[in-house]
């Protein structure tokens, strides 16, 4: 199982209420079953109580008809009854320890589920901020971390927790019932124990969470090493190497051996503490009882053989129960920490949408005006509604304008200046500039994964914010320099541009990427599995499987960012003629280092630190002689 | 497979079996306890004087005292041994992925080798302290639970003997009839949550094709999936515990009665009540190991595969080692490759290259073009023999690659990978992975050779700058003249630079090749590269298509009659003058 430590720097204070929380969302998925496997479990505890006072009959009996000198025929029948009646209590108690042990299976993994589920939808709605600003490790860790540390919690530290405190309270009733005083010397040596619980597990507990420390510590050291092993190799640094290896081993080591020597030795303690205690409750009982000391009890029976001898069991199961939910403390705590985490994924805000604008299907009048229509016609069209009820509909061309943008991942620190720009239905507007200086964050404004500051972005006219977020993405096809693949078939892959296009238009799609070659070479062409981000492929083919994607789509506006970075030049003169054709009577948006990508753009913009510094088509360009010349002839780095 | 594994006990073969000593003698106290109790039970019943309790309960105490005792050694003992013997595991298998040859690298993959050295290992951790612990101690508990119970009950404990079986048989039922199910469950469990890791990762493209609805329903249905097959497998599962207090509710029913009743027939010869008592403790003791055993069961089974999986590293053999007597200097740059036939693994239908046949002087620089999958890199990982050729031989200096020692090989040819690294650490010691022993001003003669001082300087924390990991805050360009530096510093007979100056500017390209040509006349130079700018001025250029050399020549000569040069040259004059990739 992925069981993996994961780095968390600063866990988050534990929150008030949690655990209520978590019983309320419970009570909420299972309002039936969670009320009947608690009574379930509570019952059990009670029942498994029960036989301990039933032997001290028995053995009541077995004393009196010693004593009276009676036959075992004579008594048999008493003995039969006590025993029919314990038999009584025995099988309620399998049948509802049987009943909670399914049901608690059934709702551990039903709510394990649920929340999978519940944060997994909440995730997919969140901003793109999110998935930027947060380690994507991170996040993995509340699916498979957090939701392990809930199943052990509700699973099985509940349960437990539950049938411990029951059998604690009756047997402390219980002892009640025959001396206080004796009850006085057991609480004093459990207050022992849960010193020492707290101290030694405390502890392990802390070495445990340095161990985990120490494991990431390692972890990242071996990744960073493993994923540069050919350079090792090449410098012949093996040795260093694994010095440097033996510092994080050792540390690891160290923290491991403390966290399981504190864990394995607090059971030992516990137990024979349990022990010790039986036996000096027999010695102070004995002294008690030979000193005719008088007893303080509920049943105000004296001090006798026939309450020291029951009180001596009690004593056993008392201590026995508490050293057991001992060994449930750290995942009682690392369980609501964990489900604290949950619960704070599922809370983060969504992603917002006020737009109203929605993109439809429509057919042309003979007059030129625009119908709504179900069928997929080819043409769309922006379908708003203004206040006062009336409808219009307008036509989809791709026609996009930036007037005055500014624009900051942050609050205080802006990246784009005074951007305004403008693409005309149909143009090639690339961006040209170093890494940072803008390019791609221009697109991400253009489908909305950020907001603006301040300016405005109009879309065939219409302001992007009034557009509902999925119409105006569904419109904008894109190619992402980091190709990401699905695992699934090379076809499903094409196929998520459009999930109703059938097989010939993908196969389509991809002979127009120029890709239908290297796929039919695929030991099963089309249907071939795709596994881990297709790791089967080179860069340069997940790159054409992308835009073959993108041509399914068949989106008015087309945004390249680096999309052929990976596919070299003797290739991309290949894939050139599909890019053409591709980009034929859409609007695109091309970001590329390669200049020879951008060349024939109408309009290629030269952006630096944020500012559009240099704009024109290539010759008009070239022939100013500025940063673009100076990048063309190569005297500049662009990465 | 279990030995392969033992042998990394090594220093802590001691603490391995002092445990299991130390646990059974923790047992054995363990045991007597509730036997001494049944004494003192009995001795207050009869009434004894104030001084035999005592007694009983002093000797009571000290066994408590020996129990703990032995308990606490045997916990610190077996936590040293089973994390101990964890960190050699690691130890090892990290040794052993050093001495790795690229093709045994390329076998497993990164994720896997992580995998092996935390979670695989951590597994074997737990079952080996499970082995030197509980399984010791269970088994133990049982039999002296019995032999006691046997002593002081006789005919009663044959109760045991039925009870036993039934209970240990049942659980052994449903360990095995869960067992394969846990397995496939957390084998999809694992690829739901890879699958989660894709849509995180993915989520630009989710979001752009608007799939978010898409993705719910894939994942909605795969976990339902892992649910019902989860659901499944601890259902069986939760019949353990019902089970348990089936068999001991039976087993102290039966010595309830029957005990009575010898007690009672016997008169209290047989069997007294203090007796009694302690039987049912026994019996709740003999279950609960039974129990336990069947648990470690369990977790030594389900930890075979992580062992199975580590011995795969300890025993994969390198595939390149030095030589017996190897030759330990080399003479010059020069490099032949005579008839050289390769391929990547036997079971590759196509040769990666075949029929090599190249002749390199020593000082020379060449230049070697051709398209991707052409083998550039591949002819070039031959010279350093970081893979052995499939037939022919290639030499260094006149001598076979094989007959070096293969740090001397290394250390004289240095190669600087296409897809380099750097690592996290200042860019001193970036630099010194080339020479560990650099003055101070060595490296900077190298960083300027390479182009790459001038930037330097301008860090504000200069050499000292740090690299994060990946070398993620420094341009692609910067990165290549470093991983440069840091190769020339080795000063080798021979450098190759594998598509090394992509990401640079031609202007500085053609700096550090003037640099090489000014201050290296002596060594090899061989640049792969896909702009014909940087090989343009070599002495020769190799044009490499599809796994063989196509043509050799200046590139005058090639210009004027290599048709894949011309295309080549065509494709990225058109893109400029000199293309500013």
């Amino acid at each position: 199982m992925a069981n993996k430590p994961n780095m968390r720097s600063g866990r988050p204070p534990m929150k008030k209420g949690t655990l209520k929380r978590l019983f309320q969302m419970l009570f909420k998925f299972y309002p039936v079953a969670l009320p009947l496997t608690l009574l379930c479990i509570l019952f059990s505890a009670v029942v498994a109580a029960i036989p301990s006072i039933f032997m001290q009959k028995v053995v009541a009996l077995v004393e009196v008809s010693l004593g009276s000198g009676s036959t075992w025929s004579a008594v048999s029948g008493q003995f039969l009854r006590l025993i029919s009646v314990l038999l009584v209590f025995y099988l309620a108690s399998l049948v509802s320890s049987f009943a909670w042990n399914r049901m608690m299976a059934i709702i551990t993994q039903g709510t394990l589920k649920k929340l999978r589920c519940a944060m997994f939808d909440g995730m997919q709605d969140l901003p793109i901020r999110y998935f930027d600003t947060h380690n994507h490790g991170d996040i993995m860790s509340h699916y498979t971390n957090d939701i392990d540390t809930l199943r052990q919690l509700i699973a099985q530290s509940i349960p437990q927790l539950i049938s411990t405190a029951v059998v604690v309270i009756s047997v402390l009733c219980i002892m009640l019932y025959y001396s206080l005083w004796l009850t006085l010397v057991v609480l004093l040596g459990v207050y022992l124990m849960t010193f020492i619980i707290r101290g030694v597990g405390g502890k392990s507990g802390k070495f445990f969470r340095r161990q985990q420390e120490a494991t990431g510590k390692m972890e990242g050291f071996v990744e960073e090493l493993m994923n540069g092993q050919k350079v090792v190799k090449v410098f012949v640094h093996e040795e260093e190497t694994k010095k440097d290896f033996d510092r994080f081993n050792d540390g690891l080591y160290d923290d491991s051996r403390k966290a399981n020597t504190f864990a394995n030795i607090l059971m030992p303690i516990l137990f024979n503490l349990s022990n010790v205690l039986y036996a000096v409750v027999a010695m102070v009982g004995g002294a008690l009882m030979l000193a005719g000391a008088p007893n303080v009890s509920i049943s105000c029976l004296p001090f006798s053989i026939s309450i020291i001898v029951p009180f001596l069991n009690m004593t056993k199961q008392f201590s026995n129960n508490i050293s057991q939910v001992s060994q449930q403390f750290n995942s009682i705590i690392m369980g609501i920490a964990g489900a604290q985490r949950i619960f704070d994924l599922m809370e983060e805000q969504p992603e917002r949408d006020e737009g109203h604008v929605t993109l439809v299907n429509a057919c042309e009048n003979p007059d030129g005006t625009l119908t709504e229509c179900a069928e997929r016609t080819n043409v769309w069209a922006w379908r708003d509604v203004k206040a006062d009820g009336t409808v219009t509909y307008n036509r989809l061309t791709g026609d996009v304008r930036f007037q005055d943008v500014d624009f900051g991942y942050s609050e205080d620190k802006t990246v784009l200046h005074d951007i305004t720009l403008f693409a005309e239905p149909g143009q090639k507007v690339a961006f040209v500039g170093a890494t940072g200086a803008g390019k791609t964050t221009i697109t991400n404004l253009i489908n909305r994964f950020y907001d603006i500051q301040d300016g405005t972005i109009l879309y065939d006219g219409i302001n992007i914010k009034e557009i509902r977020k999925a119409d105006l993405r569904r419109s904008l096809g894109i190619v992402l320099q980091d190709t990401n693949l699905f695992t699934g078939t090379v076809m499903d892959n094409i196929r998520y541009g459009n999930l109703d296009a059938c097989d010939d238009e993908c196969i389509a799609a991809a002979q127009l990427a120029g890709a239908h070659d290297f796929i039919t070479r695929l030991p099963d062409g089309y249907n071939t599995m795709l596994t881990g981000n297709g790791a089967s492929l080179s860069q340069g083919q997940r790159q054409l499987l992308a835009i073959a994607r993108a041509a399914v789509a068949d989106p008015p506006v087309l945004i390249l960012d680096e999309a052929t970075s990976s596919i070299d030049t003797r290739t991309e003169a290949i894939v050139q003629a599909g890019m053409d054709a591709l980009m034929c009577n859409r609007t695109v948006f091309v970001i590329a280092h390669r200049l020879s990508t951008v060349r024939n753009s109408d309009v290629i913009m030269v952006l630096e630190q944020g500012r559009i510094i240099e704009r024109g088509n290539h010759e008009k360009l070239i022939a100013e002689k500025g940063e673009y010349y100076q990048l063309y002839t190569g005297a500049f780095e662009l990465e | 497979m279990l030995k392969t594994l033992l042998k990394s006990l090594r220093e802590f073969r001691k603490s391995t079996i002092i445990t299991p000593i130390l646990v059974i003698v923790e047992v054995v106290a363990d045991v007597l306890i509730p036997y001494t109790i049944a004494l003192l039970v009995n001795e207050i019943k009869a009434g004894c004087a104030l001084g035999t309790i005592v007694r009983y309960g002093l000797i009571l105490i000290g066994m408590a005292a020996v129990a703990l005792l032995t308990g606490w050694a045997a916990g610190t003992t077996g936590a040293r041994a089973a994390t101990g013997f964890a960190r050699n595991l690691r130890k090892d298998m990290f040794y052993a992925i050093q001495d790795f040859s690229f093709a045994n690298v390329d076998k497993f993959s990164t994720s896997s080798l992580v995998t092996r050295l935390t979670t695989d290992v951590t597994n074997v951790q737990m079952s080996f302290m499970m082995i030197i612990r509980a399984a010791v101690r269970s088994p133990l508990m049982l039999i002296f639970s019995v032999i006691m119970a046997y002593r002081m009950a006789g005919s009663l404990s044959l109760i045991f003997l039925v009870v036993i079986p039934i209970l240990g048989g049942g659980l052994l039922l449903i360990a095995t009839r869960v067992m394969p199910l846990f397995r496939r469950v957390f084998k999809k469990y694992d690829r739901i949550n890879e699958s989660i890791q894709e849509n995180v990762q993915a989520m630009r493209v989710v979001k752009s094709y608007v799939r978010e609805n898409h993705e719910k329903e894939k994942f909605r249905a795969a976990a339902e999936d892992v649910c019902a097959d989860f659901t499944r497998a601890e259902k069986i599962l939760a019949l353990n515990s019902p089970l348990m207090n089936l068999c001991m509710y039976t087993s102290n029913t039966l010595i309830l009665l029957l005990g009575s009743r010898a007690i009672i027939s016997s008169g209290g010869a047989a069997l007294d009540v203090g007796q009694l008592s302690a039987l049912v403790s026994y019996s709740v003791q003999i279950l609960m190991n039974l129990m336990m055993l069947s648990m470690v069961f369990v977790m030594i089974t389900m930890s075979m595969e992580s062992a199975r999986r580590i011995s795969e590293v300890l025993t994969e053999q390198s595939t390149i080692v030095s030589p017996a007597d190897p030759v330990t200097q080399v003479k010059d740059g020069s490099i032949d490759f005579d008839h050289v036939n390769f391929r990547y693994s036997e079971h590759a239908e196509r040769m990666a290259l075949s029929n090599i046949d190249l002749h390199i002087r020593s000082g020379e620089t060449i230049g070697i073009l051709g398209g991707t999958g052409s083998s550039k890199t591949s002819l070039i990982q031959l010279i350093s023999r970081l893979y052995d050729a499939t037939e022919g031989t290639v030499k260094v200096g006149g001598v076979d690659v094989k007959d070096y020692d293969l740090d001397t090989l290394r250390n004289q040819v240095a190669v600087v990978l296409q897809k380099n690294v750097l690592f996290s650490g200042t860019i001193k010691e970036n630099l010194r992975w080339g020479d560990l022993n650099a003055t101070d001003e060595e490296l900077v003669e190298a960083c300027k050779m390479a182009q790459a001082h001038d930037f330097i300087t301008q860090f504000p924390d200069g050499y000292d700058t740090h690299i994060e990991q990946g070398g993620t805050n420094v341009s692609g360009g910067q990165k290549q003249r470093l991983c440069i530096a840091r190769a020339l510093l080795k000063k080798p007979k021979v450098l190759i630079l594998d598509d090394s100056t992509s990401a640079v500017d031609t202007h500085t390209d053609a700096l550090i090749r003037k640099a090489f040509k000014d201050y290296l006349p002596d060594t090899t130079k061989i640049i792969v590269a896909q702009r014909v700018s940087s090989v343009e001025d070599a002495d020769r250029i190799i044009i490499m298509d599809n796994g063989s050399i196509d043509a050799v020549g200046t590139h005058k000569e090639l210009l004027a009659s290599n048709a894949i040069y011309q295309e080549v040259y065509e494709s990225q004059k058109k893109g400029g003058e000199q293309d500013g990739e």
